[in-house]
C-alpha cells in the first residue's frame, strides 16, 4: 500500500505504535529513521524485539531513508515512518512526499512548556513545526487512533491543553 | 498497604520486585495483590505518564537503586517501560526482567518468599503463562456451540456442559 502514517514519537518502538496504531492499520512494517539507532545493533536488537514477528522493522539514518522512501511508498504492504524528534522529520520532509505528520509523543525535558498531555515543546521546536505547517503539510497531535487529531495551532495557542 | 511479609504483624514487608506498566496498570495490579494476600508491600508500582523513554529509564534505575530490587515486572513486550528495563538490565546477570505480566504472576511471585527474588521471579512467570483459561465454544463454533462464552481467543477452551 504505502507508508500510511508518519509520526513523531520519542519512545520510537512503544504499545502505542505496535499495538495502537498496528493493528487497526494493520501495520505490516515501521521504517525507524534514528541516526543514533542506525548506529547501534544493540538498540536495534531491542526495539525489534518490542516489534511482532509477523512485522519487519527498517533500520536507517536520515541519508539513507530519503534515499529508500521511494521504495517504502511502493511496498504492498501498510508501513509506518517513524522518528524520535522534530528535526529528523523536517529533513525527511525537505526530501518530499511528507503530506501530514502525526505527532505521537513528545515528552518532558529541561527548556520545554507542556502543549498536551503527551506534547511538550521549546521555542525552536514549536518554531520548526510552524515551518512545517507553513510548507502545506499537515502536523496534528492524536496519540492514538481513537483519540481526536489536534491541529497545529490549536496545539500552539493552548486551545487543546 | 497491608503487612505481607508474613513475619510480625507491623513489620514493613521488604520490597522484592517493581512493577511498572501504562497509565495505572502497576497500581491496580499491585493493589488486587494487596487485597488478595495482604502482600502487596513487596511490589512497588512505577507509574510514567509523561514521561521521554529517557527519563523512564532513570525513574525505573531510581526505583531500583533505592530499594535494591533485582526484579522487574512490566506490562507488554513492547512498552516503554519493557524497553527502559532492557535498558537498564543490558549485562546484568544478577537481575531478571519479566514482560507481560498478570494478576496470577504476581501471586505466586509474592507467595514465593522462600525462593530468591530472581528465581521466584522466574518459576512465577511459568506459573502466568498458564494461567488463562478460555470458557466457551471453541473457535468456529459460532451460536451452536453455546452461548456467553469468550470463544475465538485461540482454542484450549473448556467444553460446555
Amino acid at each position: 500500500m504505502t507508508l500510511v502514517l508518519h509520526r513523531i514519537d520519542d519512545r520510537l518502538i512503544h504499545g502505542q505504535v505496535v499495538v495502537g496504531w498496528g493493528q487497526p492499520l494493520d501495520i505490516r512494517f515501521i521504517v525507524l529513521v534514528d541516526d543514533d539507532v542506525a548506529a547501534s545493533e544493540w538498540e536495534q536488537e531491542l526495539y525489534r524485539m518490542g516489534a511482532p514477528p509477523e512485522m519487519d522493522v527498517y533500520f536507517l539514518n536520515v541519508d539513507a531513508a530519503v534515499a529508500k522512501l521511494p521504495s517504502y511508498r511502493a511496498d504492498a504492504r501498510h508501513g509506518i515512518l517513524l522518528t524520535g524528534d522534530i528535526e529528523t522529520m523536517r529533513r525527511l520532509v525537505d526530501a518530499g512526499g511528507v503530506a501530514s505528520i502525526n505527532i505521537g509523543g513528545i515528552h518532558h525535558r529541561a527548556g520545554r512548556s507542556q502543549r498536551l498531555r503527551y506534547v511538550f515543546l521549546n521555542e525552536s521546536e514549536e518554531s520548526a513545526l510552524r515551518d512545517l505547517a507553513a510548507r502545506g503539510v499537515s502536523v496534528t497531535a492524536q496519540d492514538v487512533p481513537g483519540a481526536r487529531p489536534i491541529p497545529l495551532d490549536d496545539i500552539l495557542n493552548g486551545v487543546a491543553k | 498497604m497491608s503487612d505481607g511479609s508474613g513475619t510480625t504483624e507491623n513489620a514493613k514487608p521488604t520490597p522484592r520486585a517493581i512493577v511498572a506498566g501504562h497509565g495505572d496498570f502497576a497500581a491496580g495490579l499491585v493493589s488486587a495483590v494487596d487485597v488478595i494476600t495482604g502482600r502487596g508491600g513487596q511490589l512497588i508500582p512505577v507509574a510514567v505518564p509523561g514521561l521521554c523513554a529517557e527519563d523512564i529509564e532513570k525513574l525505573i534505575r531510581q526505583r531500583m537503586l533505592e530499594s535494591g530490587v533485582k526484579v522487574i515486572f512490566t506490562d507488554l513486550q513492547a512498552g516503554s517501560c519493557t524497553m527502559a528495563a532492557r535498558k537498564i538490565l543490558r549485562g546484568a546477570d544478577d537481575a531478571v526482567l519479566i514482560a507481560g505480566v498478570n494478576l496470577p504472576t504476581l501471586l505466586d511471585f509474592v507467595f514465593a518468599e522462600q525462593m530468591p527474588a530472581v528465581d521466584a521471579a522466574r518459576h512465577s512467570a511459568e506459573r502466568g503463562k498458564t494461567a488463562i483459561t478460555v470458557v466457551g465454544p471453541k473457535a468456529g463454533a459460532g451460536a451452536a456451540g453455546g452461548a456467553g462464552g469468550v470463544g475465538g481467543a485461540g482454542g484450549g477452551g473448556v467444553k460446555q456442559a
